[in-house]
């Protein structure tokens, strides 16, 4: 069954004919796909398939890469994102999550406020503290730390690290929040404690969520785009790539666990 | 199933005879290191005294103080390193966070490191071609700093590049991915993770600029000048320098003056290298990851 209330959703971001390529070497593409504001959209496939890339295309790291060509368009609120005149406030709107988890070298506090004081939106002390608060609270990890903000990141447990990186990009407010393989050094327990946090953030902001656990897309998206060796086999509703309605083989073998 | 194992005699015979061969290589190494220091002190220290440490040389520099010395070493040290220090460190910034990957960059690392191998004296006749006479410094602080500075630069690059390097790609990943820019990047993330590493390089160089006499003997240093400089325009002796003399050039000198020049220049940089590892390692205990 197709959801009614998702697929008559505005389009945030459209990609067109997207290519990347490392050199010469081919990475993805070439790829068409919408996706749909506040929808969780997964990205399945086995390693090597073109997931990551993906995503760095969308928030422009090939910029910072000097091997990495991408061809194609990327529009965000219907805007190509080459032609966005200012790069940074374009990743401000974005916020990332990495397979592992990277708490910066600074306190949890100056973790959680590195984004607003780079972006200069930092506001009064008292602002701040409430802006780090919330989103150490949204992120579920305000109750870990609130007695040692002052402590440093990157000694937390690796859980508790992952769940810094999310109120770090939450704390840039963003309007998409990119999600990569964010469960690969997590404990199961904590990995169910960032997907509930995800279905409610999921009203105020879109999510890409790129995972190579098949049933954590299952789970969490409302569509899934299957990646396989650089090109993109399916894009459906989740629900009936699930349900053994997709239309190529391949996903049906690779959701099945055939191989992957 | 697990079982007693026997322990293996030879195993262990195996590894203790390692530990005793790394064990007197490194005694072999400090075997010179206490010898020198030994002999120092032992003939420099009846040497030493407040009148030695604080007033100027005397009679034909057999007798009197060093203090002119000891005052322009300190001179030409800071000097240099207010050169060598932001210019190296914003070198390395360049080559490390914004050089692309390629055939130039790479030959630009290998040319600084070759240049860290170049002998003192070529650093010290540039030094005379470029700064005493291009640029007109003449004889001078100046000079002879700017050439302990040229000759200090290579080091610094490379110790400051290297521990640049040594911070995680994934912070400044992070860091771009939350629209920061490469400045911001590197004044948050990659400098005040790198500030250690830099300052191991930076210690070493100061023992050298500190030890070294050919790069300051024809660029401004002077073998007697008993009053301080004015200015940086001026001559300077040097503790280097002033070593030199009293032990080779001097007639009729008292054994313990020597010994006593020597002992404070190697007190000079050793307070020098301590003051920069205290101070390291309080900056390595706040930043770990």
């Amino acid at each position: 069954m197709v959801n009614s209330t998702v697929s008559r959703a505005k389009i945030k971001i459209e990609v067109k004919d997207l290519s990347i390529a490392y050199g010469g070497h081919k990475a993805l593409g070439p790829v068409n796909l919408d996706i749909r504001e506040s929808e969780i959209f997964g990205v399945i496939g086995p390693a090597n398939s073109g997931k990551t890339s993906f995503l760095n295309a969308i928030n422009r790291m090939d910029m910072m890469r000097t091997n990495m060509n991408v061809t194609g368009n990327i529009r965000i609120d219907d805007i190509d994102t080459r032609n966005w005149r200012n790069v940074y406030a374009l990743r401000r709107k974005i916020g990332v999550v990495f397979p592992l988890p990277v708490g910066l070298p600074l306190s949890v506090y100056d973790n959680v406020a590195l984004a607003p004081r780079l972006a200069g939106t930092a506001g009064t002390q008292a602002q701040l503290d409430e802006l780090v608060e919330r989103c150490l609270r949204r992120a579920a990890l305000w109750d870990e730390v609130k007695d040692r903000l002052g402590h440093l990141g990157s000694l937390l447990s690796g859980g508790q690290q992952q769940r810094l990186t999310i109120a770090r990009a939450l704390s840039q407010s963003p309007e998409i929040l990119m999600l990569d393989e964010f469960s690969i050094a997590v404990d199961p327990v904590t990995t169910m404690r960032i997907e509930d946090v995800l279905k409610e953030l999921k009203s105020e902001m879109t999510i890409i969520l790129v995972t190579n656990l098949v049933q954590q897309a299952n789970r969490l998206a409302d569509r899934t785009a299957f990646f396989l060796n650089g090109e993109c086999v399916e894009i459906g509703e989740t629900e009936q790539l699930f349900n053994g309605q997709a239309k190529d083989q391949r996903t049906n073998d690779y959701i099945g666990g055939k191989f992957g | 199933m697990f079982e007693a194992a026997p322990i293996n005699l030879q195993n262990e015979q195996v590894q203790n005879r390692f530990r005793l061969m790394f064990g007197g290589m490194m005694v072999i190494l400090i075997i010179p290191v206490v010898i020198i220091l030994a002999t120092l002190v032992i003939k420099g220290w009846p040497a030493i005294s407040w009148t030695f440490l604080f007033t100027d040389p005397t009679n034909g520099m057999t007798a009197g103080g060093i203090f002119p010395a000891l005052f322009g070493t300190i001179w030409l040290v800071v000097v240099s390193l207010l050169a060598s220090v932001p210019l190296g460190v914003a070198a390395a910034v360049y080559l490390s966070e914004y050089a692309p990957d390629n055939m130039l960059t790479r030959m630009i690392n290998l040319a600084t490191i070759n240049l860290a191998g170049v002998p003192s004296i070529v650093h010290a006749l540039f030094g005379v071609g470029a700064f005493v006479i291009f640029f007109r410094f003449g004889t001078s602080i100046l000079a002879a700093s700017l050439t302990l500075a040229i000759m200090t630069l290579p080091v610094i690059i490379v110790s400051s590049w290297e521990s640049m390097q040594a911070v995680p790609r994934a912070f400044r990943e992070a860091c771009w991915n939350m629209g920061a820019t490469r400045w911001q990047t590197i004044r948050t993330v990659v400098l005040p993770n790198a500030i250690p590493g830099i300052l191991t390089g930076v210690i070493l160089q100061v023992s050298r600029a500190a030890g070294e006499t050919a790069p300051i003997m024809f660029t401004g240093a002077a073998m007697f000048l008993p009053f301080l400089p004015n200015s940086v325009f001026d001559q300077t002796m040097a503790l280097a320098l002033h070593l030199f003399v009293v032990a080779t050039q001097v007639p009729d000198i008292p054994e313990s003056l020597p010994f006593g020049v020597a002992l404070v220049l190697v007190g000079i940089v050793l307070i020098m290298n301590t003051l920069a590892i205290w101070f390291r390692m309080r900056l390595r205990g706040k930043k770990k990851w």
